[in-house]
């Protein structure tokens, strides 16, 4: 295991870029290079600042700095019985604890085991003015202070390096079984919903446009008397996992067999994913959905808003589109004030989240 | 109040001509949604943190979103300071008024909009008591999670300012993991609407840096939150243990074995005892700590999760276990727990709930060092916690009619929370910041992380109206401070100059 700390080297990047007026780009495994809008500027990467810091599995705390893989993390976490909840997508079969939190990006059990946001304890960060800073921590509760920790998780680096990164972490499943049923994509929601009340340990619901994928974890008891009530057909254990990963990691043939455009819609539960038309994918009980062949990105945004859901352009381009769907007029200003307060200099990774949110 | 300054120097800056802001509010609220006179006022002067008292100069009551907006926007104009204030049960002075400013009070924003029962969410106006949304959910198998101690009285819109937890909290999460969306008016008088009823929304995480945030961001005006559908079967069992070190590595234990309760409290032998005495809740007097473990789910994990947790609990050196034959008798355990804080108000004239939180496996070392804080003060504390989540609540006792007595339940207040700092843990977990520890700030953070929150509050209010003078210390605050707490001969900030 590697175990190197670079922090100060990064605050005099940070320090240099200020000093040249040269904005940075801020890269771990490039993983989720695609993601957000382009940004340039010379790399600083935090691949060689690694190492779990503190790993305590009684509190369910990890502390990680930002270049450790996720897959060391996970490992680590295997060893004890534990697992970061939220599934962190490992694109291109990598990926970095500082990039996951930065991306703020979950995988398939997000609805019923919460988002990455919702496991961040604690970051440290180097802000747009080259200081060192530390936010939260590595304990559940803690309100001292406003949240900079959750501000910074999907923020894709607008607002500093972060160099180290404090998870809640909690324990692995005993069981698990990923049954496949017949059933309509419009149906998730209300299946979903079925199975929660009934008590259900539900960790994910797909439906691939053909048949709908339910996963079960939990102790063994629940998790085979929601397979005997539900009936279906039970996947292979391996096969299971590996449907599983293939979504998380955008390895499914949905993602890997078109070229076009690809957007992630998030949606309020109980919209019927038919409405949007062109080829789905609906994850998350139909809240997240994958979307190819709607170039108009206008229309398409403008249908998700007013069943009161977003649109992402989440791989791909297409001429004149952000990647993300536009604020109103107050949280644009915000966003443009939060930005100042943080990097008044414009030099970490600039115009990535909202390029005209950041124009003085 | 006596030993503590309340507001600094810089924190009253404001040059506040009322008499204008009197008229022109007169135009735009009902006779009584606005009080100017003494004796209305005074029944604002605290909030659940009543050993300080400040009398605001102006309350304003409004009754709709537009009022809030225009409100907001002649303090503005005039410069006025303005402090929001829900059910006022803040314990940590959050909502405290402000000596030149405006109260605005929430308490009509009390309907509850709509329960979604298809699409599990309710949306609620900020007045809305948090225990009246599981009330409205209940009838559709629904409840609201976050349950803090004063979820009777406490609103939603104060929760969401406190990021408020409470003994779900280790399994459910806290306010800011229940909350879909607010809507909020910025102190420009603008209204947006942050989050949404989809599982996120483009831009950065503006949900989360408002929840906690102590009402210095803007005024939540709506709130959507999460209903959750009410477990099939709960269990509650009792363990006593016969010191509390045992206590703390049994809760260990049960995390290490993937067990995840959804509450753990526990009681040191002061605690059992007075709460013993309140309610008779069957408590084992002679342990010199109770953990109270519930459990729940579907009838088969919590059956499963039982066995485990009595295998656990027993392996840790638990001298009884009882489990509550039903729902009364689970009640009746709980009971205690919830009613410790009146309880230990039976044994002594006053006391004073710190709220830090730390790593656990530092729980024996913390509890030890309070009791030897408290004992150089000559003062005694009675320990309840959230032992899932490490969330001390020591209850310092004291005489307010003792000269001096508050004076040094507060210094010990103080050292608790350093304390807590020291061993990698916070000032506060969920009563927040207000005025009541904004000093240990100081201590938790250095000057460019003070600097840096400075910063966000001004991105959002640049001329400091909302609840000034609370949450976020000054340098100058920190360096008054430092003066007083040397640690180690090393003056803290020597950057500034000294006051």
């Amino acid at each position: 295991m590697i175990d190197a700390d670079q922090t100060a080297a990064f605050v005099e990047q940070v320090a240099a870029a200020i000093a040249d007026d040269q904005p940075l780009t801020i890269e771990g495994s490039a993983s989720k290079a695609f993601y957000g809008n382009p940004t340039q500027g010379r790399v600083v990467s935090t691949l060689d600042h690694r190492g779990i810091v503190n790993y305590e599995p009684t509190e369910l705390v990890l502390t990680a700095r930002a270049g450790t893989p996720i897959d060391e993390i996970e490992a680590a976490l295997a060893d004890k019985g534990q697992r970061l909840a939220f599934e962190p997508p490992h694109f291109n079969g990598g990926g970095s604890v500082g990039g996951m939190v930065a991306a703020g990006l979950s995988g398939p059990a997000r609805p019923y085991a919460g988002a990455v946001r919702d496991m961040v304890l604690g970051i440290r960060l180097i802000n747009g003015r080259a200081e060192t800073m530390r936010f939260g921590g590595e304990v559940m509760k803690n309100v001292a202070g406003y949240d900079v920790a959750r501000l910074n998780t999907g923020a894709l680096g607008t607002l500093g390096i972060i160099t180290e990164v404090s998870l809640k972490v909690l324990p692995a499943m005993p069981a698990t079984a990923t049954l496949r049923l017949a059933a309509a994509a419009g149906d998730c929601h209300r299946l979903s919903e079925q199975w929660l009340r009934a008590g259900r340990p539900l960790t994910g619901m797909l439906h691939d446009g053909d048949q709908l994928h339910v996963r079960f974890e939990g102790t063994a008891s629940a998790v085979e008397d929601a397979q005997a009530a539900l009936g279906g057909e039970v996947m292979e254990a391996s096969d299971a996992a590996a449907f599983w990963q293939s979504i998380r990691d955008h390895r499914h043939a949905f993602f890997t067999a078109d070229e076009r455009p690809l957007w992630r819609l998030a949606l309020p539960p109980g919209v019927d994913p038919a409405d949007f038309g062109g080829s789905v994918l609906v994850d998350w009980s139909g809240q997240q959905l994958w979307l190819r062949g709607r170039e108009d990105a206008d229309a398409l945004r403008a249908q998700a808003a007013a069943v009161g859901g977003s649109a992402t352009l989440f791989r791909g381009e297409l001429p004149g589109v952000a990647a993300f769907a536009p604020l109103d007029a107050v949280k644009e200003r915000l966003h443009r004030h939060i930005k100042q307060a943080f990097d008044p200099h414009g030099v970490l990774n600039p115009g990535r989240l909202y390029p005209q949110a950041e124009v003085s | 109040m006596p030993a503590h300054e309340l507001f600094r120097q810089e924190d009253l800056r404001f040059e506040v001509d009322i008499d204008p802001l009197i008229e022109a509010l007169g135009d735009v609220l009902p006779p009584d949604g606005l009080i100017v006179h003494e004796a209305g006022r005074r029944a604002y002067e605290c909030d659940g943190l009543a050993a300080y008292k400040q009398l605001p100069r102006l309350v304003a009551i409004p009754e709709t979103i537009e009022q809030v907006q225009t409100i907001l926007r002649l303090c503005r104009d005039n410069g006025v300071p303005v402090v929001s204030r829900g059910a006022g049960t803040s314990l940590s002075g959050g909502s405290l008024p402000h000596p030149q400013g405006l109260l605005l009070a929430m308490g009509k924003f009390n309907r509850i909009r709509e329960i979604d029962r298809g699409r599990r969410l309710a949306r609620v106006e900020p007045g809305v008591r948090n225990l009246a949304i599981t009330e409205a959910a209940a009838p559709y198998g629904l409840y609201y999670a976050p349950d803090p101690s004063s979820q009777i009285a406490c609103s939603i819109g104060g929760n969401v300012g406190e990021n408020a937890g409470g003994v779900h909290c280790l399994k459910y999460g806290l306010t800011v993991h229940n909350v879909l969306a607010i809507t909020v008016v910025t102190i420009d008088g603008e209204l947006t609407t942050i989050g949404a009823e989809a599982p996120d929304s483009p831009g950065l995480d503006l949900l989360a840096l408002m929840h906690g945030s102590e009402g210095m961001l803007g005024v939540v005006v709506e709130v959507t939150v999460k209903l959750l559908p009410e477990p099939l079967t709960k269990q509650v069992l009792m363990a006593s243990f016969a010191d509390v070190e045992s206590g703390g590595h049994a809760v260990a234990g049960l995390i290490a074995r993937g067990i995840i309760p959804g509450g753990l409290e526990m009681m040191d032998g002061a605690a059992i005892q007075a709460a013993e005495d309140f309610v008779h809740a069957g408590y084992d007097t002679a342990a010199a700590a109770i953990l109270i473990c519930e459990l729940d789910g579907s009838e088969a994990e919590v059956a499963d999760q039982m066995a485990a947790v009595d295998e656990c609990l027993r392996e840790h050196g638990a001298t009884r276990i009882q489990v509550a034959a039903d729902a009364a008798e689970r009640a009746r355990f709980w009971a205690g727990r919830k009613a410790a804080f009146p309880a230990v108000g039976r044994i002594s004239p006053d006391y004073y709930c710190m709220d830090g939180t730390i790593p656990r496996r530092q729980l024996a070392y913390v509890l030890r060092r309070i009791s030897e804080i408290s004992q150089a003060e000559a003062l005694e504390t009675v320990n309840v916690f959230h032992a899932g989540d490490g969330n001390l609540h020591p209850l310092i006792l004291f005489d307010g009619n003792q000269p001096g007595q508050l004076a040094a339940a507060e210094r010990v207040g103080s050292e608790i929370l350093q304390l807590c700092v020291e061993v990698g843990g916070t000032v506060t977990g969920e009563h927040g910041v207000g005025l009541e520890k904004i000093n240990e700030m100081c201590v938790q953070f250095s000057n460019p992380e003070i600097e840096q929150f400075h910063r966000i509050k001004a991105a959002f209010d640049p001329d400091g109206l909302l609840n000034p003078g609370k949450a976020i210390p000054t340098l100058n605050r920190c360096a008054e401070f430092g003066r007083l707490h040397v640690h180690n001969g090393e003056l803290p900030h020597p950057e500034l100059e000294r006051l």
